[in-house]
């Protein structure tokens, strides 16, 4: 298996904390794995993103050639669009419809929208809404990560055992938490 | 043994660890940073008290980690490119003496400058002051590096500079590691005047570092970190360095490739390996993260005919980070791209955050500016250069670390008036305290305003020397005690603010300004952990 993910947001929604949770799956099921993340000047407020690649077999470069990314996965709308040279033909686009507006010149939403779902496969969903729906609004990103659960070719139980790895210093409400969105998120994709 | 999930630079820092060194010496900087921070977080580092916390600048680091080999232990200094600039004169000069205990200089390039002023490669500094360099391909390399480079520089009573670029610092991958190694015991050097420099034995030195140039060679000949793969078709070999040798790998391994691959992760230049491909091949093409280095130093390679290819004769960008998708395109290989980014794009440009006391701070200065068309604004390096987007529009120039002071100083004695230099405080202890000296002996008529966000901000908030101590520091340097003013960033406060740079403005002489508000951040990040 090798899966190519372009991983997209503004600086702060959390798209670090999907990379690790799906880092943690692949380590746990003995896959190669590489991941490029943005750090400093460019994490304020700008458009971050993060390369994520996993395979069973060695991965040389950090960056995903364009052309060959298997999905991107973005927690903003206009940001899922920003990485299409990426994304192969086949390719799937995940994202939340709710924008992250902290510019003057933001496209229209409908614009942006009509755009994803252009695509033949994507997922389109607010996961901002369903995250504050189950009382855990800080959660959206994990809404996302279950919304791309089936794409990702791990089980949703070997995402929810990478969540329990990953937040379980920090205690069984925060895990729980996590878990709930994540489901959510799986449904909604449904 | 499961892999560890590491970052390049942490991969390093591990490995180190796991070494048995004794300290880590160096100052933030994108994209070293995340090197001393793992250190500061990690269990054996702690438990060992090995030295961790960070130094003024990257000279006294430089100095410092010098100072623990001439003392037989094993050390490393890390900076980003541009620090290397300020180490310059201590890591030069450590090539003439040489190392005791292993030292290593981790040194982190930004090709395509994500964070940077400029995208200088290391490599160069590594030939001009004729040391090995060893530039690492992957993470498990980096922890690796650490290992053979303390090895490497104990043999050869060398230092030996780790090079490493953004997308290998901030990329994370497995690794493997190995068992925790004793440190090394307090010993001095065999001859007790290899660290003194006085012209007459820097002459016996320079003439044993020069001839030992093609022992080196032969360590870069058998190193595990380079590697010769032959290849029968030799219409074109390929030279991949460091990260280079990734997207090589990720093209070739989809196609049936049959040239003759040299990947170089150690230099100098391994001379048999280069030539055996230089004479074996009709055209070779470089593939180097940064700028041209072994591309120029081939033509110092005896080549017949052999066409030379890479970023100087426009096969590879001439500029800026590699891509597999450039590597592709010089190998003439299939080269896919999704479909193009829509035009409505928007970009996001990096920003102030929301309630940074900078903000406050910048709407005084402007405001009082608004009535000197005459008066200009010296900034620096950190989070506050940010101040020259719109909305602020608020500063004229930036240099490099601890120039605001000296380029305001300069300006000022040419007839620019009001002369404001903005400098944070971390920068001001990296390198703003001769400026501030030099202004103070001339008597020179300019306003430092020393931005105390109580943190080093831009590389995401580590502490600094010279924290709490600006004021007395100050004072200390000679600027009036009348003159060093500090004043609350704040909107409620502008007024009273603004009436502070008039003042001061108009005082003939120097001033500090110090706007003191924690970093929005820092607080953020301490409200967070106490809950």
């Amino acid at each position: 298996m090798k899966k190519d993910i372009i991983l997209a947001g503004v600086g702060g929604q959390g798209i670090l904390t999907i990379a690790t949770v799906i880092g943690q799956a692949a380590v746990s099921s003995k896959m190669y794995i590489k991941q490029a993340e943005v750090h400093g000047m460019s994490q304020r407020g700008g458009d971050v993103q993060s390369h994520l690649r996993i395979s069973d077999e060695e991965i040389f470069s950090d960056l995903i050639p364009m052309g060959e990314a298997d999905l991107i996965l973005s927690v903003e709308p206009m940001e899922a669009l920003r990485y299409l040279p990426y994304l192969n033909e086949n390719g799937w686009l995940i994202a939340n419809s709710t924008p992250f507006v902290n510019i003057t010149n933001y496209p229209e939403k409908e614009e942006v929208y009509n755009k994803i779902k252009a695509y033949k496969n994507h997922v389109l969903i607010d996961a901002d809404t369903i995250a504050k729906e189950i009382g855990s609004a800080r959660s959206m990103n994990m809404v996302i990560l279950g919304a791309a659960v089936k794409t990702l070719g791990f089980t949703i139980n070997q995402i929810e055992d990478a969540i329990k790895t990953i937040f379980g210093r920090k205690g069984e409400a925060i895990v729980e938490a996590n878990i709930k969105a994540l489901k959510a998120g799986f449904e909604a994709a449904k | 043994m499961e892999k560890i999930l590491l970052l390049g630079d942490e991969a390093l820092a591990q490995g180190a660890i796991d070494a048995g060194i004794s300290g880590f010496y160096g100052y933030p900087g994108t994209p070293s940073t995340e090197i001393i921070e793992f250190v500061q977080k990690n269990k054996v580092a702690i438990d060992k008290d090995i030295h961790r916390t960070w130094a003024s600048n990257e000279k006294t680091a430089m100095e410092e980690a010098v100072g623990m080999s001439y003392a037989g232990k094993r050390t490393m200094a890390t900076m980003k490119h541009v620090g290397l600039n300020v180490a310059a004169d201590p890591f030069m000069n450590s090539a003439m003496t040489g190392a005791n205990g292993g030292l290593l200089v981790a040194v982190a390039d930004d090709p395509s400058m994500h964070s940077s002023q400029n995208e200088q490669d290391s490599r160069v500094f590594a030939n001009f002051a004729l040391i090995p360099c060893i530039e690492p391909s992957n993470q498990q390399e980096c922890y690796e590096a650490a290992f053979y480079g303390f090895e490497l520089s104990e043999k050869f009573k060398l230092p030996v500079m780790i090079r490493l670029e953004t997308r290998l610092s901030h990329s994370r991958a497995g690794v493997t590691t190995k068992a925790v190694q004793e440190e090394n015991k307090l010993s001095f050097p065999d001859d007790p005047n290899q660290f003194m420099l006085l012209p007459a034995f820097s002459r016996m030195k320079y003439d044993k570092l020069v001839p030992l140039q093609a022992q080196l060679e032969k360590a870069s000949e058998e190193s595990p970190f380079n590697k010769y793969i032959d290849g029968e078709d030799k219409t074109l070999g390929i030279i991949a360095c460091g990260l280079g040798y990734n997207y090589l790998m990720e093209n070739v391994r989809k196609v049936d490739f049959k040239h003759p691959i040299l990947k170089v992760s150690q230099y100098p230049l391994p001379r048999k390996q280069v030539e055996k491909i230089m004479s074996e091949c009709d055209q070779v093409l470089v593939i180097e993260e940064g700028m041209p280095v072994v591309e120029q130093q081939l033509k110092g390679f005896v080549s017949g005919n052999t066409k030379i290819k890479g970023r100087l004769d426009g096969s590879l960008p001439r500029v800026g980070e590699l891509n597999p998708n450039h590597v592709a395109k010089a190998l003439g290989l299939p080269n896919n791209f999704g479909e193009e980014k829509p035009a409505f794009i928007a970009n996001r440009p990096p920003a102030l955050c929301v309630g940074c006391p900078h903000i406050d701070s910048y709407k005084a200065i402007t405001e009082v500016l608004k009535a000197t068309p005459n008066g200009r604004v010296f900034s620096d390096i950190g989070c506050y250069t940010l101040g020259f987007l719109p909305p602020y529009n608020a500063i004229n120039t930036c240099l490099d670390m601890g120039a605001s002071i000296t380029m305001a100083k300069g300006a000022s004695k040419a007839g620019v008036y009001p002369a404001i230099a903005v400098i944070g405080d971390s920068t001001f202890f990296h390198s703003g305290l001769t400026g501030l000296m030099d202004c103070v002996y001339d008597k020179d008529n300019l306003v430092v305003v020393i931005l105390d966000n109580s943190t080093t901000g831009m590389t995401g908030g580590q502490d600094y020397t010279g924290f709490g101590r600006i004021e007395a520091v100050c004072k200390a340097l000679g600027v009036e005690e009348d003159h060093i003013r500090v004043i609350t960033p704040l909107p409620k406060q502008h007024e009273i603010n603004v009436k502070v740079f008039e003042e001061e403005i108009a005082y003939e002489g120097v001033s500090v300004i110090i706007p003191r508000r924690e970093c929005v951040q820092t607080l953020k990040k301490k409200l967070k952990s106490r809950r």
